[in-house]
């Protein structure tokens, strides 16, 4: 399994090194900056040399780098290697090299808790919390007790609850992510639109509360009541938390768990039938000559003109020997960005229905390549609150407990789109 | 001898070892700090050991982790000094906080020194049986690490027969990393040639672990799948009930779980004779096999890997799902190029449109490598549907329309493909490729458009002129290219002798005089005692009708697809090559690997050869290995290993395996065509060898004067079928 653990910089230098195994040397990790990152055409995320694995993953300005000897599970190294920076996302905020400078220590103690010998161990935030702190734990007689509560929680069947958790108010919070694909061809025509959702959830609920949760979607109403399935929503697959009762749902359709305190992601899931676009693009890109280009781009909010699209940016694409882009808008800022090569139009609010137009002139260089210009896709970036591309519902979370308290439900949907939005012309 | 070496009264080293001996706690704990910061960018600390060692006495977790860190570096180099550690440690491990004692005993299997094995049997025993499961879980991973330094011990002290109980305990963190533990122990006896299976499975494991399997954490999951995996049923009954026990598990958000749950449903699917259920079995994966494409870029590029192993065994698993695989423009490269893989894989009639519209974007791309492999796609895609051929043609020639040099030579490339295929049904395009003949410049490019010439010479009015343009070139052109121009030239002669009859002269002289491959130089013998003594004959073996090609529907063998599919989400899988070509055994591995495929009668030998190809690389690769032996410096190891291993960076070690190149399938017609034929028809193979080895000493000679020895008797009819092809192909 995982053999060695290393952090580096942009630079090649090694920030953390965590060797479980024998069969490497730390001077391996000569071997990855020599490779990887002095290497400016990396194709692949793992390379082989000989018999030595190197997995990488690249963080803002950092690699984590997992490297095995053996005949690794490739799936399992990479989720691990995003789960350490989830890990270290929730310690210290950002992952980048002065979080990992600043942490070191801290850093050495997690990946020591979270693997043993190769071996991927408890990875749960919440019980990690628990013992490794950033302030120093002195172990004494009286703190015994506590630890051995601490390692029957990160062994137990329930190993994300601590058993013995009070909140004054109880209180869950349900947010429904989620994120568009779509891309559009130049005609206009929809070659693939389809919803990555996420569920997450805040829950702060007192004891060890059972939870059931309900959706419109049709795996579960297909199964209880036939008659409801008339606004049901098609999910083409879902998968959960691991606090969800797998084995249940396979059986009878229903997500119970007892959920992790504090914040978590419930469920994930997938649909490709019935997606509504909120921002409906309509360009129109001409080139005249070998100098110039007109853009006209339309931008319409195709909702409810109740709510609002917020945080609307769209990238749209120049040729790469654009001296200077005239532009024109009704709303928002555009602004050229010669460096990306694109004009960049930001809408802090477009409500619902309206309908906006950039009118751009792009002056070009001449140049002498016959290189045509390969046109890349609009990218939009937007969120739309309370509403779902894909038309899911939550019906119901019903929360139970031994001491039998109401706890108080909210739920919140949002759809939004980040460099997955793309428009071809 | 060591007051030689002791280090300077000053310098940062002196500094932290005072520090470490200062009478102020916090003092000491920061100096511990500096100290594994140092250690991190490999400064040079282990003088400072026993300084060290006398912190770790402390009431303070965080300070004794960070002193058992740096322990677990030095010990090995500094074995007297660690003794002195084993009385805290042992210590430790009858702590009364669990904690303490975990950490103690993952320790003291780190330290691996020799002399700190002996005090680790006893603590290792108590903390096995330990009340608290977090101490035991550890401790069995223990165990995994003692068999690593000694394996006599673990054996001795029966820590076996102990690990196989605990798979009966009631947490599931336990089973999971007891079922790890064996597992690793498994592995190591089987490398180390053990012939006693250290981990045997039985019903009743299994049926304990498919208990723990919906209890434990997702990592757990997967050592458990693991070894469902390993475990043959024992009858058809068995395995349906293992299918719906892990079935479930597609749903786990983790993809490591997901994808080893489908590597257990598939190996214990093979055993199910109800045609029904391995249906719904498959249909329940392929929504979770979609979903993990929202994962991160690196996640689902191994699913992507996995996913195209998935189709070679299973074509219809995804038929509907074409869409999903379309590329993103940001995605990364390594992810597009899986897809466009996949996505030629799921063309099918009904598809075909959207999938061409797509690829014609593609090809329109900033990255050359892409484009490339897009037109290839195109290509693929024509061979594959015959009714999408025409569609396809039109796609390459607006391609062609572009004048982007890079996407006319791949399109001609592509173009001689479809041609092979489809003989004489799109000669109409043959007067645009000819137009871009000065676009060209790579040999590949050439060499197919010569050979798309040579093909159609008698429809090609001015072929004459065209492969003139070449021959005048001959000298300064590539060996493929040359051979190419050889043959086409033949072939141009054998159709339209009268207007040709110059040019072949020049192009055979220039062949045998001027060419310093010897390749060249003895095919253009071959062709000129076939020309001048039988022409009948020459048109036989060089106009032949070739075996149509076809897009292979496996990438890999039957029997290595099988292999593969039993270690899904393993690095196998995402290489598409068996363990032993990468995880260094060295020659041994590469050994197995032959004697395995020696095995397999029912083999394409093509296909053996290949791999065994792949295998020598491999090998030569394992030369390259970082030894252990290597001393800590690594520099040269690192720097010798970049001159010869930039050619093989893993991109390119894992398209060896893909042949989406069909030059390739010409290769292994020709190794195929040579193997079958050599024991049918002994007679014409040897007289082929007298051509070859008379030839060669005969080279500055005029080739009339024919020795009585190697008078050239005609390719006999027998041998025909298997050197037709060889010939005709070029």
């Amino acid at each position: 399994m995982i053999s060695a653990f290393f952090i580096f910089n942009q630079k090649g230098e090694v920030l953390i090194s965590r060797l479980y195994r024998t069969d490497l040397k730390r001077s391996i990790a000569d071997v990855f900056r020599i490779q990887v990152v002095s290497n400016s055409d990396v194709r692949s995320p793992i390379i082989t040399l000989g018999s030595t694995s190197f997995f990488h993953v690249r963080v803002n300005n950092l690699y984590v780098v997992a490297v095995t000897k053996c005949n690794a599970n490739a799936a399992l190294v990479f989720e691990f290697c995003y789960r350490f920076t989830s890990i270290a996302k929730s310690y210290f905020g950002k992952v980048d090299e002065e979080a990992v400078k600043n942490n070191f220590v801290l850093i050495y103690e997690l990946i020591d808790e979270i693997i043993d010998f190769g071996y991927p161990q408890n990875s749960e935030t919440d019980t990690l919390k628990t013992y490794i702190t950033t302030e120093s734990i002195v172990s004494s007689n009286i703190a015994a007790e506590e630890s051995s509560k601490i390692t029957t929680q990160a062994t137990g069947a329930t190993s994300w609850r601590r058993g013995d958790v009070k909140y004054k108010k109880n209180e869950a919070f349900v947010d429904v992510v989620e994120t568009v694909n779509l891309s559009m061809s130049a005609k206009g025509t929809v070659l693939r639109a389809d919803v990555d959702g996420h569920i997450l959830m805040r829950a702060y609920l007192s004891g060890t509360p059972e939870c059931k949760f309900g959706l419109n979607d049709k795996l579960v109403i297909d199964k209880n009541d036939r008659s409801g399935g008339g606004d049901a929503v098609q999910l083409d697959d879902c998968t959960f938390h691991q606090c969800v009762r797998l084995d249940e749902f396979d059986s009878t359709r229903t997500i119970s768990f007892v959920p992790p305190d504090g914040e978590f992601e419930l469920m994930r899931y997938r649909s490709t039938s019935n997606v509504k676009l909120p921002l409906r693009i309509i360009p129109t890109v001409n080139e005249i000559g070998t100098t110039q280009v007109t853009y006209a781009v339309t931008v319409k909010a195709n909702f409810n003109n109740k709510l609002s699209a917020t945080n609307v940016v769209l990238r749209i694409p120049t040729p790469l020997n654009t001296t200077n882009v005239d532009c024109k808008v009704p709303i928002g800022k555009a602004k050229y960005q010669p460096a990306e090569n694109v004009v960049v139009w930001k809408i802090p609010r477009l409500q619902g229905g309206q309908e906006v137009t950039f009118s751009g002139h792009a002056q070009l260089t001449s140049t002498t390549t016959r290189q045509v210009w390969a046109r890349p896709p609009i990218d939009v970036d937007f969120q739309v609150l309370m509403f779902t591309s894909s038309g899911l519902i939550v019906r119901f979370l019903k929360v139970f407990e031994k001491s039998n308290y109401q706890s108080v439900k909210w739920v919140r949907y949002l759809t939004k789109a980040s460099g997955s939005y793309q428009i071809r012309f | 001898m060591s007051s030689f070496r002791a280090p300077p009264r000053k310098g940062e080293n002196f500094e932290l070892a005072a520090d470490l001996n200062s009478e102020y706690k916090d003092k000491r704990k920061d100096a511990i700090k500096r100290v594994i910061a140092n250690m991190t960018v490999q400064k040079d600390v282990s003088g400072l050991f026993p300084d060290v060692l006398k912190n770790m006495q402390t009431d303070d977790l965080e300070q004794k982790k960070l002193v058992y860190l740096y322990l677990m570096n030095y010990a090995k180099t500094q074995p007297e000094l660690v003794i002195l550690a084993v009385n805290t440690f042992v210590k430790d491990t009858d702590d009364p906080n669990p904690l303490v004692r975990a950490l103690a005993i993952r320790t003291m299997g780190c330290l691996r020194a020799e002399k700190i094995i002996d005090y680790l049997c006893d603590p290792l025993q108590k903390c096995l049986k330990d009340d608290n499961p977090y101490v035991r879980k550890t401790a069995a991973l223990c165990v995994a690490k003692l068999y690593d330094l000694k394996p006599e011990l673990v054996i001795e002290n029966g820590f076996l027969e102990q690990l196989r109980d605990m798979i009966a305990d009631s947490n599931p963190m336990v089973v999971a990393n007891t079922v790890a533990a064996l597992t690793d122990i498994h592995a190591a006896a089987v490398a180390a040639g053990v012939p006693r299976d250290q981990f045997p499975i039985s019903t009743d494991i299994v049926n304990k672990l498919l208990v723990a399997l919906n209890e434990c954490s997702e990592w757990g999951r997967v050592a458990i799948l693991n070894v469902l995996a390993r475990y043959t049923a024992e009858d058809a009954g068995e395995s349906e009930h293992i299918c719906e026990r892990v079935v479930p598990q597609f749903q786990h958000a983790n993809a490591s779980v997901v994808l080893s749950a489908i590597k257990v449903v598939m190996i214990h699917m093979r055993d199910i004779s109800s045609e029904n259920l391995s249906k719904t079995l498959i249909r329940k994966m392929a929504p979770p096999l979609v979903t993990l494409l929202s994962n991160p870029p690196e996640v689902q590029w191994v699913a992507l890997r996995n996913i195209n192993l998935l189709l070679q065994k299973r074509p219809d698993l995804l038929s509907n799902e074409l869409r999903v695989f379309f590329c993103k423009y940001n995605d990364p490269l390594y992810v597009k190029v899986e897809k466009l893989d996949i996505m030629v894989r799921l063309a099918s009639e009904n598809n075909v449109d959207p999938l061409l519209s797509e690829l014609k974007e593609y090809a329109q791309e900033v990255d050359v490598d892409f484009v490339r492999r897009s037109i290839k796609a195109i290509g693929q895609t024509a061979i594959k549907i015959d009714e999408a051929a025409e569609r396809c043609v039109n796609v390459l020639l607006e391609l062609i329309g572009t004048r982007v040099s890079y996407v006319v030579q791949e399109a001609v490339v592509v173009m001689k493909d479809i041609f092979r295929k489809y003989p004489s049904t799109y000669e109409g395009v043959i007067p645009t490729l000819c137009a871009n003949l000065d676009e060209l410049d790579e040999p590949e490019a050439k060499a197919s458009l010569i050979w798309i010439i040579g093909e159609y010479a008698k429809k090609i009015d001015n072929a004459d002129e065209l492969l003139g343009i070449f021959v005048d070139t001959f000298t300064e052109e590539s060996y493929p290219v040359q051979l190419q121009t050889l043959t086409a030239v033949v072939k141009l002669y054998l159709q339209k002798p009268e207007s040709s009859q110059g040019l072949v002269q020049k192009v055979l002289n220039t062949a045998t005089k001027d060419c310093d491959s010897p390749d060249v130089r003895d095919r253009a013998y071959i062709y000129w005692r076939l020309l001048s003594t039988d022409p009948g004959a020459a048109k036989a073996v060089v106009l032949a009708v070739r075996p149509p090609i076809t897009l292979p529907r496996t990438t890999v063998s039957a029997v290595l697809l099988e292999e593969l599919l039993g270690e899904i989400p393993l690095l196998a899988s995402v290489y598409h090559k068996p363990a032993e070509t990468f995880v260094g055994r060295g020659r041994i591995g590469a050994d197995t690997v032959q004697q395995k495929k020696a095995e397999l009668a029912d083999d394409r030998i093509a296909t053996q050869k290949a791999l065994q190809t792949v295998a020598a690389g491999q090998q030569a690769e394992n030369l390259l290995d970082f030894d252990d032996d290597v001393q800590g410096d690594g520099q040269p190891s690192g720097l010798a290993a970049t001159t010869i291993l930039a050619q093989t960076p893993a991109a390119a070690n894992l398209l060896a395996g893909t042949s989406s190149n069909p030059l390739d399938d010409l290769v292994s017609i020709f190794g195929g065509a040579n193997l079958n034929s050599t024991p049918a028809a002994p007679a014409p193979a040897n007289g082929l060898g007298g051509f070859g080895f008379g030839a060669s000493p005969l080279a500055p000679a005029a080739p009339s004067i024919t020795p009585t020895a190697l008078s050239p008797q005609p390719p006999q009819q027998p041998a025909q079928g298997g050197q037709d092809d060889l010939l005709g192909l070029f």
